[in-house]
């Protein structure tokens, strides 16, 4: 059983120095002595190459034909017969070798609309063009006609009755504990869709190798699963198909199961062209197209005593999938096991369901189902603490999971819990209580003014300051039996030539895989991080230890690596009378040739999770996160400045300090933007936000100063106690910028985002409407 | 997929003319708007582009019999340097800085924002608050249009199919006041929802104002002069009952639309609130 | 198809091209210097920012025809031709230390628009680093450590 036994402040700045290193000095991070990212000094001269910076001579270009409907049954695909195409290729759906599916869970989305099949959204892949120069795609495109007939469409996830998954997760008797509350209070709160907006866009470029393989080389983050979706639509052996990851510009989940679908598309292209065939998406294509969060709504009706202890809590989520299955079940899971918030509760019912309409399938992003969740939640707790007149920071006190509780689905708390721990740190560095009070006297003072206000009217301030709270829980790694499914594997080899590589398939896309993971297994073996390689991420050589995804890269693959290197260590060890590692492994790599030390997953301790009842341990471990956002509000237009924001993560253990307050200080930021620019409207199922002009996310002027506080509350079921950071960020920022808009102006806002125009409208309902104008 | 139609760069301004009277062109000067067209997502490519960028009649910031005159390939960067703008016309430095971020102050130019008669145009409500003349010439002539007579449609403007924009022209009458206001999604980058200028010149506490100006943009298919909203304030000392007033008034005569960044209601009761802001700072209440 | 001739990263480029071609394009395919990068191409990321005769500009915006006779600074050009970790100047050594890089497909026209600033004697203030910044957009970082890294360097500069 642990505490939270160390708490690191935000890296100081220390007074400038010389800056220049000397020449063939690698740097250490002045701050904290740790290593500076190993491929930093490549993406900080341009060296380092993405995929549309990769060369391969007499590449062609290809794009993709896409469904302006957003439903409709595929009639024909024809290629205007008045044209010459002897310098181009087609490929439909008839040309797929394999079978036309993306594999993913379900089997429910084609690689490309068949003729006489439906197309179920806009922007669907109905047939693909390759072309040697991008004159003639161009010139190309416009003769491919696609003849469609149109269906009626769903666009509301409420009233669709197609049910991608469901659950109910039950404890205690809700019905009872609602009786018993002294009070109840019901909220509604829907998010609506946010996009990666990674500011590399999805490429792939595809080169047919002899016999009908193919290797694909671009942005991704899990290779296995471009792997497994290629051998299936391709017809390949495992061998045929081989995977590279390029250098990767920005993930966070948009590219988990989207590049499957493009790597298909570029080696469909670069079969029929014989050629090698890139597909670089243009920004306008990768907004209107690849996955989004999934908007969800969630209604809360809670139960509390008089002292603001919940009795009662029942939740009931509806997320919407968008137009096929694809990673949903696995998101609505997520979000319903988090829907309560981190709170103790006895009577706990939450019933999710996700529903198909038909808009672009939407998929992973960082939080994956939990922001959804936690936003309602965390409102739902600031409304409560408003109703009853308690403080948002004591009613979490009152409430927070200790370690010994149990969550709705059955599962004991046992160990690593520092809920409690975060929520004081971030209040304490935030002032939040004496800012609240002094924000209380604010508004005070602005309704004493004595002239009435009307919506046209403006307000002697100009301005008014808030600050909100927030708690979440993120749970580590895959839920429930996700892990054991994946059956992770990785290496830890000493070549011939007595270096030291991690092959894995875990992805650097910024989060410093590649930095930390040299780390972890140098510690382990008792030599310098500079001392150990990180492997290409290749399929031809690297295991599959599984997607980067879930904040499991450091807890789930890091922890299998320490294995792996103890190992290593103690078979080099004992072949060698005892001695350390560092001293012999030189001479023992040329007098036994390599070693190679392969480790898979096996389960952590704990009570299975039954995937029929929603019952056991849904996790491994909790990681706890609080957020404090203090904001300001422009009463003249509605536009919110969030100004400062504080975050206390506890992440079990920080592995490279720099690294991880970089995770946490991004998470946040897209957490602040989803609260308040980052808007999708849709058109007939169509994304009117499909341009970088119009999807809009955080600029460094919108950017709130934010200070970040690491909490360690190991976890003894990884060999580091990390129990991963990536997501929990993403959890908490937003319903503390919503709770601090309404300590500023008094209205709550229960849609994200929080947009000028909801609040306005909030602030002021009476707005005068438009009178026709003097003919 | 960006295209690459013909571009000619003409050294002097006879040879852009000589060109112009030839058949239609697209002048391109700092390129930030139409780069942005040449890959046809967003209409039709242009056919041909005629680059201004060298030619130096289109240059300088000058006063000149009381104006101040800017050439047309003035950018933001330069407006905002510009002592003389600071000076005389502090709006328009404050319009040129909520205009994109830094590479795209270096690059845009006030021709261009002029040309392209966006209705979101930044510096457009200024110019039409500050009763600024558009200068264009052709082979034919060289002519002022007054700003209030420039933008004719959504994106269509005065300009004969042979004419070039070449110097803005703005009046500085003693004791005017010119202030200004954009609302964005965000704090950069960022079109607008509602922007605003306002002018008047104050003739003392014993007098109402004279020649009142309210123009915004992001509320009608072009940017416009809210006329009736400066008859209401036309005459008058900024009191809160005017103030009111001229939000009802300017509440009650745009047409703002809804669309992918904001909604009618919002722009028709910001841009009141603006207004209203506005008048009550020059008020001092 | 003209010859448009200038300088990158002080060496003299000819290049024959159409004259609207990007500027983007003629640097990442016809001189091959792919640290330059495209992120939207519609000069709202600022992933393609360079320095044109020492303004920052978006690359995707400005036609190559525009760029005769002119002086284009690019990522490449920032630190000394040396390889390896040494060769990084002092702007780049505070982005690694600091740990403002993460994907690093924001870092080229991210370290571009710091350069900018940093020569026009932009200091330490914070306000001023991130309106210099305003344009170039990142999702990994939430700019905390890129406007530690630059102000940092502003500070020494004194």
């Amino acid at each position: 059983m642990t505490r939270a036994r160390a708490v690191l402040a935000p890296t100081r700045r220390s007074a400038p120095e010389a800056l220049v290193a000397p020449p063939g000095q690698l740097t250490r991070g002045r701050a904290t002595g740790q290593p500076t990212r190993r491929e930093g000094p490549a993406k900080l001269t341009g060296e380092a190459k993405y995929a549309d910076d990769l060369v391969f001579p007499g590449a062609w270009y290809g794009l993709t034909i896409r469904s302006t409907e957003a439903h409709a049954r595929l009639l024909a695909v024809k290629k205007d017969p008045d044209v010459d195409w002897s310098s181009a290729v087609v490929v439909t759906a008839a040309d797929i070798p394999g079978q036309n599916i993306v594999a993913l869970k379900e089997a429910d989305q084609p690689v490309l609309v068949p003729v006489g099949g439906e197309i179920q959204h806009h922007a669907e892949p109905i047939a693909l063009l390759a072309a040697p120069d991008r004159e003639t795609l161009r010139r190309l495109r416009d003769h491919v006609q696609v003849e469609t007939e149109k269906l009626p469409a769903i666009f509301d996830p409420l009233a669709s009755d197609h049910v991608f998954a469901k659950y109910r997760i039950e404890r205690g008797d809700v019905a009872r504990g609602l009786d018993e509350a002294d009070f109840i209070l019901e909220g509604e709160y829907r998010v609506g869709h946010q996009e990666q907006l990674y500011i590399e866009n999805n490429a792939m470029i595809a080169v047919p190798e002899a016999d009908g393989a193919v290797t694909v080389h671009g942005s991704m983050q899990c290779p296995y699963y471009v792997h497994g979706a290629l051998m299936k639509a391709m017809a390949l052996e495992p061998k045929a198909a081989r995977v590279v990851q390029a250098e990767t510009g920005g993930g966070f989940g948009g590219k988990e199961e989207y590049p499957s679908i493009l790597a298909i598309h570029a080696a469909l292209l670069a079969r029929a062209a014989g050629k090698p065939v890139r597909m670089i998406y243009d920004r306008h294509e990768d907004l209107a197209a690849t996955t989004k969060r999934h908007p969800a709504i969630v209604r809360h009706r809670t139960g509390v005593s008089k002292d603001g202890t919940l009795v009662a809590q029942d939740i009931d989520v509806v997320m919407d999938g968008g137009a096929y299955s694809t990673l949903t079940p696995v998101v609505l899971s997520r979000g319903a096991l988090h829907a309560g918030g981190p709170y103790r509760c006895p009577n706990v019912r939450i019933i999710a369901r996700a529903t198909r309409t038909n808009t672009p399938p939407n998929g992973a992003f960082r939080g994956f189902g939990a922001p959804q969740t936690e936003f309602a939640a965390e409102t739902q707790m600031n409304r409560l603490a408003e109703a009853i007149g308690l403080s948002p920071l004591e009613i979490r006190l009152r409430n927070v999971y200790q370690i010994g509780d149990t969550t709705p689905t059955g599962q004991v708390l046992k160990e690593s819990v520092a809920g409690e721990e975060v929520l004081r740190l971030a209040a304490e560095a935030a002032e939040f209580e004496p800012l609240r009070g002094r924000t209380a006297r604010a508004r005070a003072d602005r309704r004493g003014t004595l002239v009435p206000s009307g919506p046209l009217r403006t307000d002697a301030e100009r301005t008014a300051s808030g600050i909100g709270l927030a708690l979440a829980w993120h749970g580590a790694g895959f839920t429930g039996s996700g892990e054991v499914h994946l059956a992770s594997v990785v290496s830890v080899e000493l070549t011939k030539e007595a270096r030291i590589r991690v092959l894995i398939a875990s992805t650097e896309m910024g989060q410093g895989t590649n930095t930390i993971f040299p780390m972890m297994v140098g510690e382990a073996l008792g030599v310098s991080a500079d001392a150990v390689e990180m492997a290409p991420v290749d399929t031809a050589f690297v295991p599959n230890s599984g997607p980067t995804v879930a904040s499991r890269t450091a807890m789930v693959v890091g922890g299998l690596c320490i294995q792996a290197a103890r190992r290593l260590r103690e078979t080099v060890e004992a072949r060698n009378g005892g001695k350390p590692f560092a001293e012999v492994y030189r001479a023992d790599a040329a007098a036994n040739g390599a070693t190679r030390i392969d480790q898979q997953f096996e389960p952590y301790p704990g009570e299975p999770f039954d995937d029929a009842t929603y019952t056991g341990d849904a996790y491994p471990a909790f990681g706890w996160a609080a957020a404090v956002a203090a904001v300001d509000v422009d009463l003249d237009s509605g536009e919110v400045h969030v100004r400062d924001v504080v975050a206390a993560d506890d992440v079990g253990k920080v592995i490279h300090q720099v690294l991880c307050e970089g995770q946490v200080e991004g998470g946040t930021l897209q957490s602040v933007g989803y609260a308040t620019i980052e808007e999708i409207k849709l058109d007939d199922g169509r994304y009117l936000n499909d341009r970088l002009a119009t999807y809009l996310i955080p600029t460094a002027l919108d950017a709130p100063r934010i200070s970040t506080i690491l909490v360690e509350a190991p976890y003894s079921g990884a060999p580091h106690g990390a129990k991963g950071v990536g997501e929990l960020p993403m959890d908490v920022a937003a319903p503390a910028v919503v709770a601090a808009i309404h300590d500023a102006v008094g209205v709550w806002i229960p849609d994200l985002p929080a947009t000028p125009e909801k609040i306005m409208a909030a602030l002021h309902p009476a707005t005068p409407g438009a009178r026709p104008a003097a003919s | 997929m960006p295209a690459e139609p013909p571009v000619e760069t003409p050294r002097r301004l006879s040879d852009a003319y000589a060109l112009l009277a030839g058949g239609p062109w697209t002048p391109i000067a700092g390129g930030t708007d139409l780069m942005v067209r040449i890959t046809g997502e967003l209409g039709p490519i242009p056919e041909r582009i005629l680059d201004v960028s060298r030619l130096d009649a289109l240059a300088g910031i000058d006063m000149a019999a009381g104006h101040l005159v800017l050439g047309a390939r003035t950018t933001y960067t330069e407006i905002r340097r510009s002592a003389l703008c600071r000076e005389h016309l502090p709006a328009l430095v404050e319009a040129a800085a909520t205009i994109g971020a830094a590479a795209i102050q270096n690059r845009g130019t006030l021709g261009g924002n002029i040309a392209n008669a966006s209705p979101a145009g930044d510096t457009l409500p200024v110019l039409l608050a500050a009763d600024a003349e558009i200068v264009v010439g052709s082979h034919r002539e060289e002519r002022s249009i007054a700003a209030s007579e420039f933008f004719t449609g959504y994106r269509k403007t005065a300009l004969a199919a042979d004419e070039l924009i070449l110097r803005i022209r703005l009046p500085l009458p003693a004791g005017r006041d010119l202030r200004f206001r954009k609302v964005g999604t965000r704090r950069a980058q960022a079109i607008s929802k509602v922007v605003m200028a306002a002018a008047w010149r104050d003739h003392g506490a014993a007098s109402g104002w004279s020649d009142v100006r309210v123009a915004l943009g992001s509320v009608a298919a072009t940017p416009i002069r809210a006329r009736a909203t400066e008859a209401a304030l036309e005459g008058q000392r900024p009191t809160p009952e005017v103030a009111d007033r001229a939000a009802e008034a300017l509440a009650a005569e745009i047409q703002p639309i809804d669309d992918v960044r904001s909604t009618a209601d919002y722009r028709r009761l910001v841009a009141a609130r603006i207004l209203h802001r506005i008048l009550r700072d020059a008020g001092g209440w | 198809m003209t010859a448009f001739r200038f300088l990158v990263n002080g060496a003299p480029a000819e290049v024959n091209a159409p004259g609207m071609r990007r500027l983007l394009d003629v640097l990442r395919e016809d001189l091959g210097l792919t640290g330059t990068k495209e992120g939207c191409g519609e000069g709202e990321c600022g992933a393609c920012a360079v320095l044109l005769d020492g303004q920052l500009v978006d690359a995707c915006l400005v036609p190559v025809c525009q760029v005769e006779g002119g002086i284009v600074r690019t990522v490449e050009g920032l630190s000394s031709r040396a390889t390896g970790a040494g060769a990084l100047d002092d702007l780049q050594v505070a982005f690694l230390e600091a740990g403002a890089a993460q994907c690093g497909i924001c870092t080229p026209g991210m370290l571009m628009a710091a350069r900018a600033y940093l020569d026009g004697r932009g200091g330490p203030d914070e306000d001023a680093i991130r309106e210099a910044i305003a344009g170039n957009l990142c999702r990994c970082t939430g700019y905390t450590k890129i406007v530690d890294a630059i102000a940092r360097v502003a500070g020494a500069n004194g």
